[in-house]
């Protein structure tokens, strides 16, 4: 705790829709973030996880100024990010980057590897032709490819291939933190560890800080130094990936880790199939996650637990009035 | 991590490409002899200064409708005596270059209007396209007369007018391709890498919209042209004495019955000239954009094609299985390509066992699973070896009709996406209903009551209602519920599942795991379930298959093969997933990737990756070894028990 945070996102939050028709009536609006609260160190890995439409992607593009928030604040080393996204998105460019969920489509098809990655060097670090052959070469050795590749088009690459590129092209501008995006979802498993392992060469090498969004448990496990899990546009739960995944507190951490898959792993506890899921244009008053909850009792449904340390540890905090194997209220 | 030394050279380099759309268009015979009357009819009208006509307005009354084929006019003259072989030359001249000024200027607006609004989207957009609607509201040929009637007329203003009315047609179909491309992952990827909007608009999206452009131009220049005609034939465009196919068209048909040629001629010349455009268009189109082509769309024939050569007749079915795939080879034929999807796969399913297939992508999972019932789409795909046996029955030389009753009776499909499986605009009670009559001899208030039992079978609260709901109106895990319904609905014996909770959440793919799981039991039905994940497999499945690069490379008992695996890339594909907790173990990549299933190695598929490789195993290919009791594995030098590889 001694280093003092290098992204701090405070009650962050993202408003989809909502306002007044031109006839005067309300429109629907989707809270996708609401009230997120967290801290990146430098250096550490934060690892993000929940299930589809929880939120994760929504705060990933917040963080990168790719959106911006209806409320709450982001700052990088004391800088508001949405200024610099509004006022220099270059420089914000420069600190932040981000690596997209499906590598193929994140490259231009009609554009050249080579083209693809110089762009980041003319436009945000202003390179001369020498220094970007010279960085080109690097990034592309930093990614474990052979330059050939840098005359290829996107469709003549492979997924991993074409993530790895994804990655170059983020650590092309030096950034301090980088975004992750299910980054490996779309791999295949061997392809998977081989990327795993680049990233994880690369944040040593240049003491990034990364910032990892999945889905998959045990990838995060793998990558995470703390870990947030997200449900319904707030964090559940959030601690030292060690502490979460082996003494999860909040019951939704507890209902992930039970129904994720694992080699070895005979039977998965099933969660009852009748419980529903929060409606977001009508989100429940109070605990979101109350119709799907073991523990549930009376007050759960009427307010809204806050996110506090329930396992004794200060840096492990739950969003529960009931947490599991912590203490109650 | 070596991935990149030993990848191959890159086979389709941008270079090599352009020629081979050439080529394809000159394989287009119908296009290839429009582009040539085209390309000639656009030389002699560009050379018409320089041929030895006569002046086409030249009028010589004492010469006037002279019959083709007379001394000095070929094509005779008109009723002034204007030599009509020099009128028709100079007159395509001007259509030419008319239609095709006019096509360029619409072109160009359209598509800045339409990359704009596409990119801009929100009240730009809006704005944009109601101006675009208005235009579009008045009848096509309506406007472009008023426009002429305010300019007056004149072949410019027909020019324009003409450009101004297909403006909306480009702007409508740039906008749309626009829109879906600046909401593409390299569009926010071009802007983190510090480009401003001008530049993603025009070096990053523009690029990507201009076969579009061209498409869409090609397939309007002959429009353009005909209307053109059109204007000068009102006596709008082209004013005497200048010659325009439309306005000697319109001179001529007058003296329509006294001198057929006079309007003859021209009229045959534009039918030429925009058929030769629109031959070359559509074929241009067909090169630039497959998918439009005509023909393409059709569906496939139903069934794969079956043409096996070799003496497949001697196999016979094991007795303990219900449903026996031996040495299935099914190819895919692709411009003389052949891809060996399955080259030779074995698998056998028991009695309400659950066999689990894994492997990459790519190696032929899929392939062989939809091969049994002829799902995979002929052409390309053919069935060219081995046979499948359910019980006694060989499926490959089954008649159509018997195969059409098993499909969705005795062997039923679930598959990864349930969208692909259900009807988006019929309800869950009437795709049910619908599955349940197509093989049973039942009313239709007993299907629903059938269709309520299944949905209760699934564990589908309140299922009377659910009936009534259209399938968008569920998640995504009750659809698939919906989709194991049906799968059900007739009984099954086999039920083929393909990555059925790959798209699923945790949650509901527990849920979903542990139903199939139950109904198994309860139902004594066999399920072929294919997954890339050891987790799942762990989860379901009894048995399990390996397969690499179209092969099964390793079969045996879930627990046995995930405790001591026999082939060196099950070993290694166990070593590379992480496993929930235990984050500290080190992730043991396997280097470099599959071969391509249309150059496959003569020996084994794995060595070029595989530590344990040796001589012997690139020599020949590797035959099948059964070394335990339900374990076989395809492999020389199999991975002993407790050895690290
Ligand atoms: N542009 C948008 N307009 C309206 N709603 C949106 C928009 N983007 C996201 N949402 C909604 O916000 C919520 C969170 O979306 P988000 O994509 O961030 O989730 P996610 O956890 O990353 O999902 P997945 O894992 O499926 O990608 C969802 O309910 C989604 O439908
Ligand atoms: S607050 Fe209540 S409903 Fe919400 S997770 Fe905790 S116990 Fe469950
Ligand atoms: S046959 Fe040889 S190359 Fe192939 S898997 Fe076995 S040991 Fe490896
Ligand atoms: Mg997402």
């Amino acid at each position: 705790m001694s280093e003092p945070a290098l992204l701090t996102i405070d009650r962050a939050e993202r408003v989809f829709g909502g306002g007044r028709t031109i006839f005067g009536m309300p429109k629907p609006a989707v809270h996708a973030v609401q009230d997120v609260s967290l801290e990146v160190r430098k250096g550490e890995t934060l690892g993000v996880v929940g299930e589809s439409g929880c939120g994760k992607s929504t705060l990933a593009r917040l963080i990168v100024g790719l959106d911006r928030p209806t409320g709450g604040s982001i700052t990088l080393d004391g800088r508001d990010i949405v200024q610099d996204a509004d006022k220099n998105p270059r420089k914000l460019a420069r600190k932040v980057q981000y690596v997209f969920q499906d590598p193929v489509s994140s490259l231009n098809p009609r554009k050249t590897v080579r083209t693809i990655l110089t762009a980041p060097l003319i436009h945000l670090i202003g390179l001369n032709r020498q220094g970007q052959e010279r960085r080109l070469e690097e990034l592309m050795e930093a990614v474990n490819l052979t330059p050939e590749f840098l005359d290829r088009y996107p469709h003549e690459i492979s997924g991993g291939q074409a993530q790895r590129i994804g990655i170059a092209r983020a650590l092309a501008a030096d950034p301090e933190v980088i975004v992750l995006d299910e980054p490996v979802s779309a791999l295949d498993v061997s392809v998977q560890a081989q990327v795993l392992n680049i990233l994880d060469d690369l944040k040593t090498r240049f003491g990034l800080t990364y910032v990892f969004i999945s889905h998959d448990l045990s990838v995060v496990e793998s990558v995470s130094d703390r870990v947030a899990v997200m449900y319904f546009g707030r964090i559940a739960e959030i601690g030292p990936a060690r502490e979460v995944f082996r003494n999860p507190n909040h019951p939704y951490t507890h209902l992930l880790l039970q129904s994720a898959p694992a080699p070895g792993r005979r039977s998965l506890v099933p969660e009852d199939a009748n419980t529903e899921l929060p409606d977001p244009y009508n989100p429940p008053p109070g605990c979101a996650f109350f119709a799907r909850c073991p523990n549930a009792t009376g007050r759960c449904g009427e307010s809204r637990p806050a996110l506090e340390a329930k396992s004794g540890e200060a840096t492990h905090l739950a969003a529960c009035y009931h947490p599991h194997g912590g203490k109650e209220e | 991590m070596t991935e990149a030394a030993v990848s191959p050279a890159p086979k389709a380099r941008a270079t090599a490409r352009r020629p081979d759309s050439i080529r394809l268009l000159l394989n287009n015979s119908l296009a290839t002899g429009g582009f040539f009357i085209l390309v000639t009819m656009a030389l002699v009208a560009l050379a018409a200064p320089f041929l030895p006509l006569a002046d086409p307005d030249v009028t010589a009354p004492a010469n006037r409708l002279m019959p083709p084929f007379s001394p000095d006019h070929f094509l005779g003259t008109d009723a002034l005596g204007r030599d009509i072989l020099s009128r028709i030359v100079w007159g395509t001249r001007v259509s030419l270059a008319v239609g095709l000024s006019a096509t360029v200027i619409a072109a160009f607006f359209g598509s800045l209007i339409g990359l704009v609004a596409g990119y801009a989207a929100g009240r730009v957009d809006s704005v944009l396209m109601r101006g675009i609607d208005m235009i579009m509201a008045f009848p096509y040929i309506l406007l472009a007369l008023a426009i002429v009637a305010v300019l007056g007329p004149g072949l410019l203003n027909a020019l324009y007018a003409i450009a101004v009315v297909n403006i909306p047609f480009f702007a409508r179909s740039i906008r749309g391709i626009t829109l879906g491309l600046s909401r593409r992952e390299f569009v926010d990827a071009a802007r983190l890498s510090g480009k401003s909007n001008a530049q993603i608009l025009f070096i990053e999206v523009l690029p990507n919209v201009l076969p579009v452009i061209i498409i869409t131009m090609s397939t309007t220049i002959g429009w353009m042209i005909l209307e053109t005609a059109g204007l000068s034939f009102l006596g709008l465009g082209a004013q005497p004495p200048q010659a325009d196919l439309g306005s000697m068209l319109g001179e001529g048909r007058k003296i329509l019955f006294t001198a057929p040629h006079v309007s003859v001629v021209p009229g045959l010349m534009i039918l030429v000239l925009v058929m030769s455009i629109n031959l070359f268009g559509d074929g241009v189109r067909d090169v630039l954009d497959p998918r439009l082509k005509s023909g393409v769309l059709t569906r496939p024939v139903a069934r794969t094609t079956v043409d096996r050569k070799d003496a497949s007749s001697g196999l016979k079915p094991r007795a303990d299985a219900i449903l026996d795939v031996q040495d299935l080879r099914t190819e895919f034929h692709l411009g003389g390509t052949v891809y060996k999807a399955a080259g030779g796969v074995d698998l056998h399913l028991a009695q309400g066992e659950c066999l689990g297939v894994v492997g990459e992508s790519g190696s032929g999972k899929s392939v062989s699973a939809m091969s049994i019932m002829g799902l995979v789409p002929s052409p390309p795909g053919r069935i060219v070896g081995g046979a499948a046996f359910l019980g006694n029955e060989d499926l490959f030389s089954a008649s159509d009709e018997r195969i059409r009753q098993l499909r969705g009776a005795d062997v039923s499909h679930v598959f990864q996406d349930p969208l692909s499986t259900l009807h988006p605009l019929f309800t869950i009670g009437d795709q049910l209903t619908e599955a349940i009559l197509a093989h049973r001899q039942v009313s239709g208030s007993e299907a629903m009551k059938i269709a309520e039992d299944l949905l209760n079978l699934v564990r589908i609260p309140n299922p009377s209602e659910r009936l009534k709901v259209y399938p968008h109106e569920l998640s995504g895990g009750m659809r698939q519920r919906i989709c194991i319904a049906m799968a059900l609905a007739n009984d099954a014996r086999v039920m083929i599942a393909d990555e059925p909770t790959t798209a699923l959440d945790v949650t509901v793919q527990a849920q979903i795991l542990s139903l199939m799981n139950t109904l198994r039991h309860e139902r004594d039905a066999a399920i072929l379930f294919i997954t890339h994940d050891f987790g799942v497999v762990s989860a379901i499945c009894d048995r399990v298959a390996v397969m690499y690069a179209g092969k099964v490379v390793e079969t045996g008992a879930t627990q046995e093969i995930l405790n001591s695996p026999a082939h060196p890339y099950t070993a290694k594909l166990i070593d590379c997933v992480p496993v929930l907790g235990e984050p500290e173990r080190r992730l043991d990549a396997i280097e470099g990737r599959p071969p391509m299933v249309n150059n496959l190695p003569q020996g084994c598929a794995f060595a070029d990756r595989c530590p344990k490789a040796q001589a012997d195993c690139r020599a020949a290919p590797i035959p099948v070894t059964e070394f335990a009791e339900g374990r076989s594995v395809r492999c020389l030098h199999p991975v002993k028990e407790g050895e690290h590889v």
